[in-house]
């Protein structure tokens, strides 16, 4: 077991920014493990849904902004729905793979291909409008060292006449462009804030 | 009933079946669809996770198209409904951030108009108009009904309980067909880590046909492409974990109602599956 690292200096930081981004009472979680329990992906977790729901109020920040588990979560909002506190625990996990992503917190094992394929799928949207799947799954297997990773699944649709050889663009791209861009400036100037 | 109509990426590919089905039974029973110009992607599960304000804005820039139409929106992608609902129901609920998100887009949506899920539309003309309409009932199909998580999940957008909603069973009654209760209805499917972790979601589409199975389910019907993709092509590899496993066909709700009205084969794409529909059909006769 690693030693885990306190925040001693500031240790509500963490739990304030999360109730304050998600709008969540996290303070509220008993730790009934309800969340967990129905999680969908639980078995393939580094760390549990309640455990992360405890771990922000110690300020284990590091800890968490390293979990795999931030990325897996398939935000399928089951636990959610299940928890007797009424807590969104899918928008607590979502703000934390947010804050990861903003402190660039590198994404390891089973979170990099996550991270790397939603990455290729917004930079679709940003230049065609639309996700032009074709190129999308081509661009995250050259990334990911898989090559010919779904090569079959490709072939079937492509007889079946599931795969578009071109992107449809629709017009009004540079609204896309438009949005992307504010985007980033509006992030920017909070990050640096 | 005129609608302002949001297809979304999938349905342009690889759920194409799924589009031509939908409009088919939608005229069939009266709904006159108007394609959003020029709509772009909602942003799916990519832009959510990676920031709130982007998956608002990529929303609301087709609300705000459809409320230039002056019609409410039809989504019949699951994974769309969620997005589009969901941004009309947070920005509604903080005119703050409602204002900035309109700043970003810069073609303001004012929330007059509203988002309805396929099942939604089937209904809102009853269940009457659906039994007037079959030519040849699903006797004899025993359809597991899959909402998934999109569609009862989360509260504020949900068309149905979270645990057991029946919505779906509604229409597949009033088609004729038989439905199974069954305990995965409303699992998540795992599709966004279909892509980038396959050996993860594997074993939940796997849990989801098992569970279909067991309840002694003929076909599955669902009213996603994202579910559909990952019960349907990627039950080849899924049907390793299932000791007692049999070809489960998966139609979407759609395509099941379309039969039922006695459109063809392949008005209705079922040669576009992978999982073979033949058996469905005999079974319908």
């Amino acid at each position: 077991m690693a030693t885990l690292k306190l925040d001693v200096e500031n240790p509500r930081e963490l739990l304030e920014y999360v109730q304050r981004e998600s709008g969540q009472p996290v303070e509220k979680c008993y730790q009934c493990g309800k969340c967990t329990a129905g999680c969908t992906v639980a078995f393939a977790f580094d760390l549990m849904p309640h455990q992360i729901m405890h771990m922000i109020r110690l300020g284990l920040r590091e800890e968490i902004l390293r979990a795999q588990s931030i990325w897996l979560c398939t935000t399928c909002v089951i636990c959610t729905a299940r928890c007797p506190q009424n807590i969104d625990v899918a928008a607590v996990m979502e703000t934390l793979r947010i804050l990861a992503r903003r402190q660039k917190a590198l994404p390891t094992g089973k979170a990099r291909p996550v991270a790397l394929f939603n990455r290729l799928f917004l930079d679709s949207i940003r230049k065609h409008g639309r996700l032009f799947e074709l190129a999308t799954m081509v661009l995250f297997n050259l990334k990911s060292g898989h090559l010919f990773r779904e090569a079959e699944t490709g072939w079937f649709m492509w007889r079946k006449g599931k795969l578009k050889l071109t992107p449809t663009r629709p017009r009004g791209t540079e609204e896309i462009e438009r949005i992307f861009a504010r985007l980033q400036e509006v992030e920017g100037e909070e990050d640096r804030r | 009933m005129r609608l302002a109509y949001y297809p979304g990426c999938s349905l342009e590919t690889s759920a194409r079946e799924y589009n031509h089905s939908v409009q088919l039974v939608g005229r069939l029973m009266g709904v006159e669809f108007h394609e959003i110009p020029d709509w772009s992607c909602c942003g799916a599960s990519a832009g959510h996770t990676t920031s709130r304000l982007l998956a608002l804005a990529l929303a609301a820039r087709n609300l705000a198209l459809a409320e230039e139409m002056g019609l409410d929106v039809v989504a019949p992608c699951a994974a769309c409904y969620q997005r589009l609902a969901l941004a009309r129901h947070e920005l509604a609920a903080n005119p703050s951030l409602w204002e900035r998100v309109n700043g970003i887009t810069g073609r303001p949506f004012n929330g007059t108009i509203r988002v309805k899920s396929i099942v939604e539309m089937l209904l809102s003309a009853g269940t009457e108009k659906i039994k007037s309409l079959v030519v040849r009932p699903l006797r004899g199909l025993k359809v597991a009904a899959y909402y998934g998580c999109l569609l009862v999940r989360p509260r504020a957008i949900q068309i149905d309980d979270a645990e057991n909603p029946q919505v779906m069973e509604k229409i597949l009654r009033a088609a004729g067909a038989e439905v199974v209760d069954w305990t995965h209805k409303t699992e998540c499917c795992g599709a966004s880590l279909a892509v980038s972790n396959e050996e993860v979601a594997i074993p939940i589409i796997s849990r989801i046909l098992k569970a279909a199975l067991a309840a002694g389910a003929n076909c599955i019907a669902c009213a996603c492409p994202l579910c559909h993709f990952n019960l349907d092509i990627r039950q080849a590899k899924a049907k390793r974990f299932l000791a007692n496993y049999r070809p489960l066909p998966v139609l979407y709700l759609t395509q099941l109602l379309g039969l039922a009205m006695g459109q063809g084969e392949r008005e209705l794409g079922l040669e576009a599956h992978f999982v073979e529909t033949r058996s469905i059909l005999k079974m319908v006769g």
